[in-house]
C-alpha cells in the first residue's frame, strides 16, 4: 500500500489476515476451550475462508464495498458471537469509509474507531471485562495518535497492531464478564481471551499488510 | 475422538439428512442456509414459533419441529449459534401472517445473532417478537455475567408456546405465555464426563473418575463447581434443593418435573434419579402433576443429567397436555 489504503490493497489484507486465520486456528481453539466452548478458531476459519472465495468472485469496486462484503460474510458463516461482532465492526467501519477511493491515516483511524463502536453497541463490553474490547480499544486510541501526528498507514497500523497485542495480553489476569467465559467466574482468570487475541492477530495481520 | 462420522466439518449437514430421511412426513429440511421447518409450513393465521442454536443437543431444536410445537428450528455449527441468514430464512418460510416469536437460549452468540436477524425480518415486513429463556440456577444473574444461560427448560417452553400457537393465540398472547413460563421455570445440572466437540477432536475438559462437574451448561462449558461425585442419593438434592430454594417452590405448588440426560447418561440412571427427585418434591410437598424424563437436550456423549422444575398452573397443564406430533415428542395425536 502506498500513501493510502487501496480496494486492492485492503482485499489483499482480508486475504493475508484469512491465511494467518487458518494458520492460527488450532491455537484459538485450544485458548477458547479452556474458558469457552472451544469454537473460535473454527468458526473464525470457516467465516474467513468464505470471505475470500466471495472477494475472489465478486471483485468489489471500493474499498466501502470489500468491508461490506467481509461484514455479509462473517455475519452469515461465523456463528457464535464472534460472527456478529465482527460483522458490526467491518460494517461500521465501511460506513465510516463512505465512498472514499483510498483510505488515508485519518480516514483508516476513523474507521477502527467506528468499528469498535459498532463492537461495543452490539457486545455491550466494556474494557477490562475480557473481551475483544480490551484489545481494540487501545489499538484505536494508538492509530488515532499516530495519524494526528502525520504517520502514515503503515504506522498508524503497525501502532494499533502493537497496541491490541498488550491489550491482548491485558486480558490474561482478568475475570471474564461478557459472554461464556463469565460464567467460569473466578476460574477465567489466568486465561487469555481468544477474541482479544483473534483482534491482536488480525491488526498484526493488517500491519504487515501496509509495509 | 472415536465418532459414527465422516467428516468433522460436515457433520451438522450429514446429520440434518438423516433427519429428513427419518421423518419425511414431519420436516422439510433445507440446507442454504440449514433450517428444519415443519412440513406443513406455513400455517396461515397462525403464530409462527421459531427456535435455534448450537447443534449437538439433539433432539432440541430439530426434534421438536412439528404440530404443537416449532414451526422451525435453526441447527447452527456443533455448539455454536445459527446465523442471522437461517433465522432470517427459518421466518420467511413459516409466516402465516400472525408473527413469528423467536425462543432465543441466553447465550451471548444466540442472543447477538437472533437480534440481529429480527432487525433483518422486520426490514422484510414480518413483525417478529423474541424472548429469552435463562432458567440454569447455577449461574449467577449478575451483572457481571452474561446471566443465565437457556437449559432444560428450553423443551418446556417450546412445547406450551408451540400448543398454544396451534390453537391460534396471538403474538402478544403468544409473547405473554412465553415470559410467564420463563418466570417459574428453574434447571440446574450435572457432568460426569466431558463431551468431544468432532472439530476440536479433544474433550472440552478432563474430570477425574471420582469427580464431577455441578452447575454444568449444555456446551461442555465447565461448570461452577468441581467435587467428588457421591452416590445418586446425594447428586439429586444437590440439584434439586438450589432449584426449590431459587424459586422459591413451595409445599402445595404444583410442578412438571423433568429429569433429563446429556446424553451419555442411559435411560436407567437416569429413572433412578427421578425416582429419588419425586420422592424429595413429595416431603417437601410439592405435588409434581406432570413428568418428561429422557434425554431432550443434550450434550453430545457427555454423561450427566439436569432436572427442571416448571410451576404449573390449569392453563399450562392443559397447554402441556395438548397434543404434539414432533420426531421427538408426540402425543394426542
Amino acid at each position: 500500500m502506498a500513501a493510502g489504503c487501496t480496494t486492492e490493497g485492503l482485499a489483499d489484507a482480508l486475504r493475508a489476515a484469512a491465511r494467518v486465520i487458518s494458520e492460527h486456528r488450532d491455537e484459538l481453539i485450544r485458548l477458547d476451550r479452556a474458558i469457552g466452548d472451544g469454537d473460535h478458531g473454527e468458526n473464525m476459519n470457516r467465516g474467513f475462508t468464505a470471505m475470500v472465495s466471495k472477494l475472489d468472485t465478486s471483485e468489489p469496486a471500493s474499498p466501502a464495498a470489500v468491508l461490506k462484503l467481509a461484514a455479509s460474510t462473517l455475519i452469515s458463516t461465523v456463528g457464535g458471537a464472534a460472527g456478529p461482532l465482527y460483522g458490526t465492526a467491518f460494517l461500521r467501519a465501511a460506513a465510516a469509509v463512505g465512498d472514499a477511493a483510498e483510505l488515508d491515516p485519518p480516514l483508516l483511524a476513523k474507521a477502527l474507531q467506528a468499528a469498535l463502536e459498532g463492537v461495543v453497541a452490539r457486545g455491550k463490553a466494556a474494557v477490562g471485562d475480557k473481551t475483544m474490547v480490551d484489545a481494540l480499544t487501545p489499538a484505536v486510541a494508538a492509530a488515532e495518535s499516530v495519524a494526528v501526528t502525520g504517520g502514515d498507514v503503515a504506522s498508524v497500523l503497525a501502532a494499533a497492531a502493537e497496541a491490541a497485542e498488550q491489550g491482548a495480553e491485558s486480558t490474561v489476569p482478568l475475570v471474564a464478564r461478557k459472554g461464556r467465559a463469565s460464567y467460569l467466574g473466578e476460574r477465567s482468570a489466568g486465561h487469555l481471551d481468544p477474541g482479544a487475541r483473534s483482534t491482536a492477530l488480525l491488526l498484526r495481520t493488517f500491519a504487515g499488510s501496509a509495509r | 475422538m472415536k465418532k459414527i462420522i465422516n467428516d468433522p466439518a460436515t457433520v451438522v449437514a450429514d446429520a440434518l439428512r438423516g433427519m429428513a430421511a427419518a421423518h419425511p412426513d414431519l420436516l422439510d429440511v433445507q440446507y442454504d442456509p440449514a433450517v428444519v421447518v415443519r412440513a406443513d409450513a406455513p400455517v396461515s393465521r397462525k403464530v409462527a414459533v421459531i427456535s435455534g442454536g448450537g447443534s449437538g443437543h439433539e433432539p432440541l431444536h430439530g426434534g421438536f419441529v412439528g404440530r404443537g410445537m416449532l414451526d422451525a428450528a435453526c441447527p447452527g455449527a456443533v455448539f455454536t449459534s445459527p446465523t442471522p441468514d437461517q433465522v432470517r430464512a427459518a421466518i420467511a418460510r413459516t409466516d402465516g401472517g400472525a408473527g413469528a416469536l423467536l425462543i432465543v437460549k441466553n447465550y451471548t452468540g444466540d442472543v447477538l445473532n437472533f437480534e440481529t436477524a429480527a432487525e433483518l425480518a422486520a426490514v422484510d415486513g414480518v413483525e417478529v417478537r423474541s424472548v429469552v429463556i435463562d432458567d440454569d440456577v447455577a449461574v449467577k444473574d449478575s451483572l457481571y455475567t452474561a446471566g443465565r444461560r437457556g437449559v432444560g427448560g428450553t423443551v418446556l417452553l417450546e412445547k406450551i408456546v408451540g400448543a398454544a400457537a396451534e390453537r391460534g393465540v396471538d403474538l402478544d398472547g403468544c409473547e405473554a405465555l412465553a415470559r410467564k413460563v420463563i418466570g417459574q421455570v428453574r434447571s440446574m445440572g450435572l457432568a460426569l464426563s466431558a463431551c468431544t466437540v468432532p472439530h476440536a477432536g479433544e474433550p472440552s475438559f478432563t474430570l477425574a473418575d471420582d469427580e464431577m462437574e455441578l452447575g454444568i451448561g449444555i456446551h461442555g462449558e465447565p461448570g461452577r463447581q468441581r467435587v467428588p461425585v457421591g452416590p445418586a442419593s446425594e447428586l439429586v438434592p444437590a440439584l434439586l434443593d438450589p432449584i426449590v430454594e431459587d424459586l422459591p417452590f413451595a409445599e402445595g405448588d404444583r410442578v412438571l418435573l423433568f429429569t433429563n440426560g446429556m446424553g451419555g447418561t442411559p435411560l436407567i440412571e437416569l429413572y433412578l434419579a427421578h425416582g429419588i427427585a419425586e420422592r424429595l418434591l413429595a416431603e417437601r410437598g410439592i405435588v409434581v402433576e406432570r413428568r418428561l424424563v429422557g434425554p431432550y437436550i443434550t450434550s453430545l456423549e457427555m454423561q450427566g443429567m439436569s432436572l427442571t422444575l416448571l410451576k404449573l398452573d390449569d392453563e399450562l397443564i392443559d397447554l402441556w397436555d395438548a397434543p404434539v406430533h414432533t420426531p421427538a415428542l408426540r402425543w394426542g395425536l
